[in-house]
């Protein structure tokens, strides 16, 4: 039985030789190494994440300057931005594909499928991961979902625009609205593709963490980092297909004719055919995901963090298993509160406060992480790397949003803010920036280990200080904009006088919303140019503990060139005292160490 | 090289090793069916969501369900029986053929797949007859009245209008409602059916017992390509049979799944 486990392992050792028989193809396309797939990846998400952020600059400025004309965006969109105004159909099509781009492609694809393949077979000490062929399919599955994604811009009637969330009647019919056609169909298409993807590659993750540990690897000795990717695949595993059967019926609503989401509608006065179909139970199944996938986005930006805080505190991460218990239990209560979503469903007040009671208890195992995770900061030898302020930056945004959550969660307080813009400002800062930063702080960390150069350190501080100016400018003030009542997904406000002392604040989120955009140029070019010309990087440029860094800094394949290195302790041995070094590697025996070791470790 | 952690439970999580004992395949083909598990149930609490907010005009399955071909009569929930039997025995055979496979028995593996693959063929083919009976309906079909009640025929009682409450109307009274009635229906499709006033009923029993029909037909399609590779000897040569065990594992859950959708389609 054993050799099942391990006859990948005899696969590749001493086998690195066939490396230069790698064509290109097999080497930057189909290629079925995880370091590989892991850049193809993150590429693709940086070009989807411009993609979307170029599209909220667009309607940023219609929300900030919803009288003024732009001459150039008829250069751009064409039709949809004649005479210099953004088409309002547009307009919401844009939201809707910068959120989809973002949450998914971005934050989901982009995040755990860069880092979970590139640090799981390296941290864990595996010559890949379990199954190559299968994290190819995933990859490809992915870049097949942002093309159609990216198609459905093109088409004549517009891409969807029912929101991220889709929620039916809108999106079910294609006479409610232009992008309730085609549009809506490609988005369908592309959602289905990119669930083969998450399954496939959540999978691989679970199975290569549980399976292909390198010996003393035990769990208790994996990576904050590791635990994270393990929790957000299994999230995935489990959500994922519920929003596929959401899709599915949602596809046969829109094609064939059922009624699961419609029930009686009319439509310029002649009513449709469906009959008793339930649009919430739409939203019962979507949220089943949705609410998981705020976590899945979320858990691998706070396990890279970990890491990140931990090794540049040069001290162990306070509350290593109470970190793991958090995220489990995190993990636990995103499935049972995905009601808070729908209190204004009509959904029966007492079931909407078990909903109100679950929502809060979320708030104690982040409240945990929080404060670990500052308790690991106090009186560490904080070494300021551009990717520690980027961790940083994560958790002052996941404090400063979190507040906003526990106004949100509790359905009193939520009813009167529903749907405006505070709660746009809530899940910006705690889900969408955090989870950015997160996924900054990775880059920053892991690209020595990814491409081999270290980036510039300069230009990684102005991206860092003019993002955060530019987030907390746009999203601090949005919560002001929110409980004055200013709904979301509306063109204009202009016509509404009650809004009117929002729109000088809208124009000062737009301009800072541009800052922030801008700030992303500098990051873009920090990347591209340091994959070429940056400084090399050394073998281990941060002294880490953890095992990805004993790996030579060329790739090969099977990561390592001789055996697989062995580890005799947990990854968190910075600054112990009575070491000779402020760290000590995992791969250090505790016979190597006497002077340091604890009582207990031999 | 690690069987020396297999013999020693306590360091079975300590890395090195599978902590399962397991393949990583296998443990990929376990995992991928606990996710298919969830959009099963996740289609089957949407069907009772929907069936329990329409309990009064929801149909009785015993009352749908009732072709057995060659017999001309009522014999409810008879011929969806015979398909249950048949899908449990391939499972049966299925199990054998998993034995054979750990005997390195490649006849007797061969035998027992391809009767299971006859069994799935069967299956398919029940499935095809019971949706074929379902969508042509009966002669007559269901009339939604001017009041808009909502009465059945039934082939065996010709001018007779049975009401969902199983109370009928004869002769002259049902000629002059089915006369004055406002639609007729005949059979079923995805917009409406003859079996009950809601379209959602025919939606959920073709889309579960399609989706779940596909899910049989691709366990058939795999099951046909590991016939193939068994009787190539591909399976001989690497001394090794998991691959029986792992569609094994999938015919199974498709099973599985199958007797819930039964037990909640055509039982409850």
């Amino acid at each position: 039985m054993s050799t099942h486990a391990h006859g990948h392992d005899d696969a590749h050792g001493g086998h690195d030789h066939h490396e230069h028989h790698d064509t290109f193809w097999s080497k930057y396309v189909f290629s079925t190494d995880h370091k590989m797939i892991s850049k193809q990846f993150l590429i693709t998400a940086i070009v989807m994440a411009f993609v979307a952020m170029t599209m909220s600059l667009i309607f940023r400025l219609q929300l900030g300057w919803p009288d003024q004309k732009f001459g150039f965006l008829e250069s751009i969109l064409g039709k949809w931005g004649k005479d210099g105004k953004l088409d309002p159909s547009f307009y919401l099509a844009l939201v809707t594909i910068h959120g989809t781009i973002m949450v998914f492609f971005v934050l989901t694809g982009g995040l755990s499928g860069t880092f979970s393949n590139l640090l799981i077979p390296l941290q864990v000490g595996a010559r890949d991961m379990a199954s190559g062929f299968l994290n190819m399919l995933s990859y490809w599955f992915f870049f097949g979902s942002c093309t159609i994604m990216t198609i459905s811009l093109f088409v004549q009637s517009g891409p969807a625009s029912a929101g991220w969330t889709i929620y039916p009647p809108l999106s079910a019919l294609p006479q409610a609205i232009p992008g309730s056609g085609l549009g809506m169909t490609l988005w369908l298409v592309s959602m289905v593709l990119f669930i083969a993807s998450a399954l496939l590659g959540g999978i691989n993750y679970v199975v290569t963490i549980l399976n292909m540990r390198t010996k003393g690897m035990s769990m208790t000795r994996l990576p904050l980092t590791i635990w994270a990717f393990f929790i957000t695949a299994i999230l995935g595993i489990l959500s994922f297909p519920v929003l596929f059967a959401a899709a599915l019926l949602l596809l046969f609503d829109r094609s064939f004719g059922t009624s699961f989401f419609l029930s009686d509608i009319f439509i310029d006065g002649a009513p449709l055919h469906h009959s008793g179909g339930s649009p919430v139970l739409f939203q019962h199944l979507f949220w089943f995901l949705g609410h998981p996938e705020v976590y899945i986005v979320l858990l691998p930006a706070l396990g890279l963090a970990s890491e990140v805080i931990a090794t540049n505190s040069r001290k162990p991460i306070f509350g290593y298993k109470a970190m793991i218990g958090s995220m489990l239990v995190i993990a636990f209560l995103s499935f049972i509160v995905w009601g808070h979503h729908m209190f204004i469903t009509g959904m029966n007040p007492f079931i909407g406060s078990v909903f109100v009671f679950t929502t809060l208890l979320v708030a104690i195992p982040s409240a945990v992480k929080v404060f670990n995770y500052l308790a690991t900061l106090w009186r560490g030898n904080i070494v300021l790397t551009p990717a520690m302020m980027f961790a940083i930056g994560l958790v002052s945004f996941f404090i400063s949003g979190g507040l906003t959550g526990i106004i949100l969660g509790d359905s009193a307080l939520d009813i009167n803010v529903h749907d405006t813009y505070f709660v746009v400002a809530h899940f910006h800062i705690v889900m969408g920036s955090s989870a950015i930063f997160g996924m900054f702080a990775g880059i920053y960390h892991w690209f020595p280990r990814m491409f081999g150069r270290m980036m510039d350190k300069k230009l990684g501080y102005w991206h860092f200080w003019l993002t955060i100016i530019g987030v907390y400018g746009t999203f601090f003030p949005m919560h002001f904009v929110g409980l004055s009542g200013a709904p979301r997904r509306y063109y204009a406000y202009t016509a509404y006088e009650g809004f009117q002392a929002a729109l000088n604040i809208n124009a000062l989120i737009s301009v800072f919303a541009f800052l922030g955009g801008l700030a992303q140029l500098i990051f873009a070019f920090n990347f591209f140019y340091s994959m070429y010309r940056g400084r090399k990087a050394k073998q281990n440029p941060w002294d880490s503990t953890t095992l990805e860094w004993t790996a030579p800094v060329e790739h090969i394949h099977g990561n390592w060139p001789g055996e697989i290195p062995t580890v005799h302790r947990w990854p968190y041995d910075y600054g112990k005292p009575g070491a000779s070094e402020d760290f000590i590697p995992q791969t250090t025996p505790f016979s190597e160490t006497k002077t340091s070791n604890l009582p207990g470790e031999e | 090289m690690s069987s020396h952690a297999a013999a020693n439970p306590s360091k079975v999580w300590g890395g090195g090793h599978s902590p399962f004992n397991l393949s990583w395949g296998k443990m990929f083909m376990w995992i991928f069916l606990v996710s298919d598990a969830f959009t099963f149930s996740s289609l089957l609490i949407a069907y009772g969501y929907m069936r329990h907010r329409f309990t009064s005009i929801w149909p009785i399955p015993g009352d749908v369900f009732t072709h057995f071909p060659f017999i001309h009569g009522h014999v409810p929930l008879a011929y969806v029986g015979l398909m249950t039997f048949i899908l449990i025995m391939s499972s049966v055979t299925m199990v054998l053929a998993v034995f054979a496979g750990h005997n390195h028995n490649r006849k007797s593996v061969l035998m027992w797949l391809g009767l299971t693959i006859i069994g799935g063929f069967m299956f398919l083919g029940s499935q095809a007859w019971e949706w074929y009976h379902f969508i042509e309906g009966s002669e007559k079909g269901a009339f939604v009245l001017a009041d808009g009640r909502f009465a059945r025929t039934d082939d065996l009682e010709p001018g007779v209008l049975m009401f969902q409450d199983h109370s009928k109307v004869e002769g002259a009274e049902a000629q002059e409602l089915m006369a004055t009635a406002k639609k007729n229906i005949i059979g079923a499709n995805l917009t409406e059916n003859e079996y009950g006033n809601t379209p959602l009923f025919a939606n959920f029993f073709f889309f579960i017992t399609g989706f779940h029909g596909f899910h049989v037909f691709s366990g058939v399609v795999l099951n046909i390509i590991v016939f193939i590779l068994v009787y190539q000897g591909f399976n001989e040569r690497k001394k090794d049979y998991e691959l029986v065990e792992k569609v094994g594992l999938y015919w199974h859950f498709v099973d599985l799944v199958w007797v819930f959708v039964f037990t909640f389609f055509y039982l409850v």
